[in-house]
């Protein structure tokens, strides 16, 4: 059952190729079963692997063929499984697969139906082999891979150049984190000879000590690239511009799957970063400082799908603070929790917007609760989840995970557990913002079209798995099944509350009813300021501070404005200094003194006869007198 | 009595510097006609005063020593002077017949 595992990726490639070959030529019934039945295909074939996976116990390599040979330097096209990628595989190809086929209706009447899905199947694969590979240079591939298939989804409505924009935006903000991973990966192989994942992390182990500069490099310079796709601090500028794509993209990619690439490539190599303490704690503090900056962003939002997008800037934020303070398992589970409900949100989004006529102003919506129920219950499920409402959800499960292992992570604990905390009550209160403005009060606009057995699928089990998928890592209040930590602890080290728990049991029953509370009252909050008393909050944003700030957080905290001023006006000042280039003064001059020569020359072909019998002879007598007298 | 003594007694009246000097003052005045002339004709009758020059030379050296490589060449000579005026004659005629004048100078199309 294990040797499908190569097959995973397989299929999505053959269903690009083969829609890519055909560039939009077969009819659309066609299109739609190709591009959802691959994917359809590897998630059938991804339970298969997993089941076995799961029966065997052991982590599996499968080498495919032999990519390289060049001197000392080997490498392979090869899986490898183990809990980690198992997980990862599982929710990418089921998260794929529904969002595939709410595709096959949502973009029904777009003319680049065949082009969409082609791109979308290259991103499946080019996921799996991200998460599948059995060595980084693999893993690169893929990590690029989805990078350019990012790029090609933001700018798919190319004929606005608004869109071109962004895509480019996001290309080049993530290659600027990937420039640093690449050159990590050279330190990597240069330092100690491998780039298969397990004998590197295990090298690195065996000869690095704790601390040592070169561990702190390699894992800095890893950081860097999942930094940049993963929307992180200083590199988040480009995912809320990204949402110039499809809804569907934003769900796939800017959501469930890409941009949590970065916490599975740091969970893959925690080794490093359990061997440089620096880095590790700046991973924390990035994810809390993210999570934060983030939260008030999304609070200023009016377009639907940003407020989304700073929504996932903000949860990967948590992700990472889950990976810096050492709760491995906790990021993996609040990555997967994510991917149900961000993905279930975006999707109702897409329904919403969709039907108003492509209308992302919340406050032009309004009332839609009657007009739109499945939206509105899919989408009050996702907020709910994502605002981690105690008990019936399963984002307060991870969220929860999250922010005890946080408290737990020693002396820096309780501070970022503070900043997890005040992130997870603004969460509340943005995401129940959106819910209130866009469901409830009077209709502005009225929904035309109807939604079809294709969308409706996948938002439904998307509901159920983002409100039951909490259930595999049961908590010790309730019980304590700890399933899905269990199955990650084969690869992932402990937890700080198991290896150095500083809060009792009875501190962690505290801190969890504070974050439930907490949550409660975000929603509360809500629907005071956004729905029953409005005026308060319209004279405060009105107030003068107010106005100054709601636009400062609205810009994302003037990020933009600031890499615009700092890095694009300088660069563009530089190269308008530089547009005669400097450099090509030297070759025009060869250009000049060539042609110069061939003026010269060019006076002494005049054409006649005599002249040129008078050039021999004259050149024969110089000949023959040197020969004679010299 | 061999052949190569008649020769040998046959030129010791005349001294080899005679006719190679000869052969220069030819050569000397072919090179001349080809350079002042613009007469097409004249050139390449200036050109044959050349070739016949190198000719004498070759007769002058093979008498000297007394080999018949000399007068070899020579025959080598005449028959590529034979060639050389046919050519050069088909050209002038088709020369003659684009410009409708013999003056050289007339070509000159290929100015640089």
């Amino acid at each position: 059952m294990l040797d499908l595992l190569a097959l995973v990726p397989a299929f999505p490639l053959f269903g690009f190729a083969i829609l890519f070959i055909t560039a939009g030529t077969l009819p659309r019934g066609w299109i739609a079963a190709i591009g959802v039945g691959s994917v359809g295909i590897s998630a059938i074939l991804a339970l298969i692997v997993a089941a076995g996976f799961l029966s065997a116990q052991q982590p599996y390599t499968q080498i495919v063929w032999r990519w390289m040979a060049i001197g000392g330097f080997n490498s392979a096209v090869g899986f490898y499984l183990d809990a980690l990628s198992v997980v990862m595989m599982l929710v990418v190809t089921f998260v794929s697969f529904l969002i595939h086929f709410y595709s096959a209706e949502f973009m029904a009447d777009d003319e680049g139906y065949s082009r969409y899905f082609a791109y979308m199947n290259l991103f499946v694969a080019a996921m799996l082999v991200l998460v599948l590979a059995d060595n980084l240079l693999l893993l690169y591939l893929g990590w690029e891979g989805v990078g350019l298939c990012s790029y090609l989804l933001i700018g798919f409505w190319y004929r606005d150049p608004a869109n071109g924009l962004a895509a480019r935006k996001a290309f080049v903000v993530t290659r600027v984190g990937d420039t640093a991973m690449v050159i990590g990966l050279f330190v990597l192989f240069t330092h100690l000879g491998a780039l298969e994942i397990q004998p590197l992390m295990q090298r690195a182990q065996e000869s690095w000590p704790v601390g040592s500069g070169l561990a702190i490099a390699a894992a800095g310079l890893l950081l860097g690239g999942a930094l940049g796709k993963s929307a992180q601090l200083p590199l988040q500028v480009w995912l809320p511009d990204a949402m110039a794509g499809p809804t569907p993209v934003s769900a796939l990619i800017h959501a469930a799957t890409m941009v949590t690439a970065g916490v599975y490539l740091i969970a893959r190599t925690h080794v490093l970063y359990e061997l440089a303490p620096p880095i590790h704690t700046a991973v924390a503090v990035i994810g809390a400082l993210t999570l934060l900056l983030a939260a008030f962003s999304a609070l200023n939002q009016t377009d639907l799908k940003r407020i989304l997008a700073y929504s996932t800037i903000s949860q990967i934020g948590y992700m990472f603070l889950a990976l810096g303070v050492g709760a491995w398992a906790a990021a993996i589970f609040h990555f997967m929790t994510h991917a149900f409900f961000k993905a279930l949100l975006f999707l109702a989004a897409g329904v919403v917007i969709q039907r108003l006529h492509e209308e992302h102003d919340i406050f032009r919506m309004g009332g839609l609760r009657r007009r739109l129920p499945l939206a509105f219950w899919s989408f009050l499920i996702g907020s709910a989840s994502l605002a981690a409402l105690p008990f019936i959800d399963a984002g307060f499960y991870s969220k929860d995970l999250i922010l005890l292992e946080t408290w737990n992570s020693g002396a820096n604990g309780p501070w970022l557990w503070l900043a997890g905390i005040v992130g997870a009550f603004l969460t509340a209160i943005y995401i129940f913002r959106a819910v209130f403005v866009v469901f409830f009060g009077p209709v502005n606009i009225e929904p035309e079209g109807r939604t079809g057995f294709a969308i409706a699928v996948p938002l439904i089990v998307l509901s159920l798995l983002a409100l039951a998928g909490g259930f595999v890592e049961i908590p010790e209040y309730l019980g304590g099944i700890p399933a899905f930590t269990e199955l990650l602890s084969a690869v992932l080290p402990n937890p700080p509350s198991l290896t150095a728990p500083t809060a009792s049991s009875a501190l962690a029953g505290v801190l969890t009813g504070i974050a439930a509370l907490l949550a409660m009252l975000g929603v509360a909050v809500a629907f005071v300021a956004f729905l029953d008393r409005p005026a308060f909050v319209t004279r405060l944003i009105e107030s003068p501070v107010g106005v100054t700030l709601q636009r400062f957080w609205a810009a994302g905290w003037g990020f933009d404005w600031l890499y615009d001023r700092a890095l694009t006006r300088p660069f563009v000042w530089l190269a308008q200094l530089n547009r005669s280039d400097i450099i090509d003064f030297f070759y025009a001059g060869v250009a000049w003194l060539s042609e110069a020569g061939w003026r010269l020359l060019s006076r002494s072909q005049t054409g006649l006869v005599r002249w040129y019998a008078a050039g021999v002879a004259f050149g024969s007598a110089t000949l023959i007198i040197l020969a004679v007298f010299a | 009595m061999n052949e190569g003594i008649v020769v040998a007694e046959m030129t010791a009246d005349v001294p080899m510097q005679y006719g190679l000097l000869l052969a220069a003052v030819l050569f000397s005045l072919g090179v001349i006609g080809v350079l002042a002339r613009r007469n097409i004709i004249f050139i390449l009758m200036s050109i044959e005063i050349m070739l016949n020059a190198a000719g004498l030379a070759f007769i002058a050296a093979g008498a000297r020593w007394a080999a018949a490589d000399g007068q070899i060449m020579f025959i080598l000579i005449l028959a590529l002077a034979a060639a050389e005026v046919s050519v050069g004659l088909a050209l002038i005629l088709q020369f003659y017949h684009r410009t409708v004048t013999v003056d050289a100078d007339a070509a000159s199309e290929m100015r640089g």
